[in-house]
């Protein structure tokens, strides 16, 4: 029998015309489901892989507070992959399934996390500028149309905050050192400027989802007046610093009452989102290895679970 | 990648945020059982002082209304306005009521 979808689309369009939410059980244009499994997923595994670049200085923070709140931090991406993952899964779509559609490339995670950490001062950067770009992403995202996903925004931004404030600390004890450590912020700052920036995605002349995504409710503003907002943000920050910002372009412009700024290389961009990054293939072979080699205690879990129930039916 | 591992059931987390509140559902996880299921909410939903006491239950155990029925399922209420303390006057006068 063939359901008329018509009054089915209807209840939908009004749901988002009210700006009230869409809950998991609710009918929705597949379209809608599928665009939401594809950016939630993203946004899961930008969490997951992003514990990566982090990680690789938990052995060689400089003592035992910038260890455990490193430790605390890499701990919290867990967590935020995992509230990400449980929205995904409300749509269907299984956790296997999501962590095959990763190790197979099928899905993305945030470019950001191709890039390399080569010294303790981007443990500081990541919290100061990666971080304070993901809040700028994510603060709108609470007021999503799709319960679920706003929900775990709510939890994640609220937790974000440590991780800017932590990492602007960082820097800021950094920058109070001697000038060799000054230098190194500094030359963090450079490396992670413009792939912060590109954080937002391409501009919204060549970003063809955002649209129906708005009009939808999934997203609430677009990829370049997040970036201004950002900018906007930042630039008093890196002054209180005392960094520059390595963008000859950089000033405020009294007129629009914000900051002009120089365009990423949107070729770089693409390039590394196609996997041609610097860390690609280390990033991804590090997240099957531990897929594989967590296999046996997955399995060992399930075999004493089963046994455990075996036991209680005797 | 080994396809042959089952994947862990999936459970519902509730948590109770302090003593004289209600637990309310936060999200769900993965476990082998319910006891790990217990032990990875306490680290997945309690990172910061979030609950004093938390539930899981198997999620293939929750029986839920169905929303298109919504309409039917909560129209006995609608028309009952008597139920509501605004559908009775009561003078201006009368203390405490």
């Amino acid at each position: 029998m063939q359901v008329d979808q018509a009054p089915l689309e209807e209840a939908f369009e009004a749901t988002i015309a009210g700006n009230d939410r869409i809950e998991p059980r609710d009918w929705m244009p597949e379209k809608y489901r599928q665009t939401l499994i594809r950016q939630v997923a993203q946004h899961a595994h930008s969490e997951i892989i992003g514990m990566q670049p982090e990680g690789n200085w938990i052995t060689r923070a400089p003592s035992l507070r910038r260890k455990a709140v490193l430790l605390a931090k890499v701990q919290d991406e867990a967590g935020h992959g995992l509230y990400l993952y449980s929205a995904t899964e409300t749509l269907g779509v299984s956790r296997d399934e999501l962590t095959r559609r990763l190790i197979e490339g099928k899905q993305k995670y945030s470019s950001i996390f191709n890039y390399p950490t080569l010294s303790y001062a981007d443990v500081g950067t990541i919290g100061w500028l990666v971080d304070g770009a993901a809040i700028c992403n994510q603060v709108p995202l609470c007021r999503t149309s799709y319960g679920p996903y706003g929900r775990a925004m709510i939890r994640i931004c609220k937790e974000e905050s440590f991780h800017q404030r932590q990492g602007y600390e960082l820097l800021m004890t950094m920058m109070r050192g001697t000038d060799e450590q000054r230098a190194m912020v500094q030359e963090s700052v450079d490396r992670f400027w413009w792939p912060a920036l590109m954080m937002f995605g391409p501009p919204d002349g060549d970003s063809p989802n955002t649209a129906q995504s708005m009009a939808w409710g999934i997203k609430r503003h677009t990829n370049d007046e997040l970036r201004q907002r950002f900018v906007d943000m930042t630039v008093p920050q890196a002054k209180a610093l005392g960094v520059t910002l390595p963008d000859p372009q950089l000033q405020w412009n009294e007129e629009r009452g914000a900051h002009d700024f120089g365009e990423p290389d949107w070729d770089e961009f693409w390039a590394v989102v196609k996997g041609n990054g610097p860390c690609n293939a280390q990033r991804m072979a590090h997240r099957k290895a531990a897929y594989d080699d967590g296999a046996w205690v997955r399995e060992a879990a399930m075999a004493f679970a089963a046994k455990a129930q075996e036991g209680q039916n005797d | 990648m080994t396809d042959n591992t089952a994947e862990w059931p999936l459970y519902e987390v509730f948590v109770r945020s302090k003593r004289g509140l209600n637990h309310v559902h936060v999200g769900s996880l993965h476990a082998p059982d319910a006891e790990f299921a217990l032990r990875h909410a306490r680290d997945v939903y309690t990172r910061r002082n979030e609950g004093v006491s938390i539930w899981v239950v198997k999620s293939i155990d929750i029986t839920a209304s169905s929303p298109s029925e919504k309409d039917p399922l909560f129209a006995p209420s609608g028309d009952k306005v008597y139920r509501h303390p605004t559908f009775y006057d009561i003078p201006d006068n009368v203390p405490h009521m």
